[in-house]
């Protein structure tokens, strides 16, 4: 499973083990897996699409401004605003 | 002796003023609980924010064309000061503490010959500075129509103190908050912003080569605004925190020394009545015996 992570300045929003996330990067939407390469991105005003098992239908989280980050540890998206 | 009415009408006055103190004391407390949370709550951002920045900050940071939040203009002859103060008295010493550092850093700062700016934010703290160093506050950012200034006021000014930047105002700001450390200790605190100072990495670099999009550069140029914004938004949560705090403390104090006072007076007011009365009592009966 995935660890994400989404922070805003006021709070944690998120923190959970999921199967993948889709990230809407501002050169391009990327799906991170576990083990995913560790990658640095700006992202674009967008939805983030979580998916919590295989192929479930994924839930949207709508950011905007700020990066995501992946690490060994997981996916870290920072966003400015995210519903 | 003040008279019998006289001091009733100063007990009821005191009472009424320590009716004020404990209410702004109780709101103080309730706010504070909030004030905390808040500030607790944004600091996991501010956190992986600095460490990023820092991270990249090494990487990038020797490079010519390091973006010029982080290298600066190559000089130190102007100082922006930005002082973060309240909007309300009632707080103590709160307000001064911080108008206090500012100054200090100002003083020394004109006498090594440089030039310095003010930029104040919220109205407490302007009077001081204005009749100390006249015409030397070039901005002051109004947080008097929020009720907590947030996100999006931080983000003015970080905006508007970038624009300055950008067109050449000052070479270094350095902002004044006061620090949370608890309820009964807020320390003034003087935070340098732009050059952005970066601070040592703390976690090791991970083996595997990270892949950045777009370069490590745009990106960088991308988080410094970000960076301070989040940076001045931190410092006004920790202000409102340390706010709530000191008018705890404050408050607390007063109602004490209300309470403290309302006895004093009350016992004279005793005192008084009895002695009053014994006279009175004496009269009627050298009185009665003279007949």
């Amino acid at each position: 499973m995935l660890h994400f992570e989404l922070v805003t300045p006021e709070r944690l929003v998120r923190s959970e083990e999921v199967h993948m996330v889709v990230v809407p990067g501002s050169e391009g939407d990327f799906g991170v897996l576990e083990g995913h390469a560790p990658i640095m991105s700006t992202i674009r005003d967008g939805n983030i699409e979580v998916y919590k098992a295989g192929a479930t239908t994924p839930e949207l989280i709508r950011v905007e401004g700020g990066f995501a980050e992946v690490n060994e540890r997981g996916l870290t998206v920072l966003a400015e605003r995210a519903e | 002796m003040a008279n019998l009415k006289e001091l009733k009408g100063r007990i009821a006055s005191v009472k009424s003023t320590q009716k004020i103190t404990k209410a702004k004391q109780m709101v103080a407390a309730a706010k504070l609980r909030k004030a905390q949370a808040a500030a607790e709550a944004a600091r996991p951002y501010a956190q992986r924010l600095e460490g990023v920045v820092a991270s990249l900050a090494s990487k990038v940071g020797a490079s010519d064309s390091a973006p010029r939040l982080l290298a600066g203009t190559g000089k130190a002859d102007t100082h922006l000061l930005l002082v973060a103060n309240g909007d309300k008295g009632l707080s103590g010493a709160f307000n001064a503490n911080i108008v206090k550092a500012a100054m200090v850093k100002a003083r020394a700062l004109i006498a090594q010959g440089k030039t310095v700016k003010f930029y104040l934010v919220g109205r407490k703290g302007r009077a001081v500075i204005a009749r100390t160093f006249p015409g030397m506050i070039v901005a002051q950012f109004d947080t008097t129509a929020v009720r907590t200034p947030g996100f999006d006021e931080a983000r003015a000014i970080a905006k508007d103190v970038t624009d300055r930047f950008f067109a050449g105002e000052f070479d270094v700001a350095t902002l004044f908050y006061s620090h949370f450390r608890s309820a009964l200790a807020q320390v003034p605190t003087e935070q340098q912003l732009i050059p952005v100072s970066v601070p040592a990495t703390t976690e090791p670099s991970s083996g595997a080569a990270v892949e950045y999009e777009p370069d490590e550069e745009t990106i960088l140029a991308d988080l410094l605004p970000r960076n301070l914004t989040v940076q001045l938004f931190k410092a006004l949560l920790e202000n409102q925190a340390s706010e709530q705090g000191a008018s705890m403390t404050a408050m607390d104090n007063a109602t004490r020394n209300a309470g403290d006072l309302i006895n004093r007076l009350t016992i004279q007011y005793n005192r008084s009545r009895q002695a009053a009365i014994t006279t009175e009592l004496v009269e009627i009966i050298s009185g009665a015996e003279a007949l």
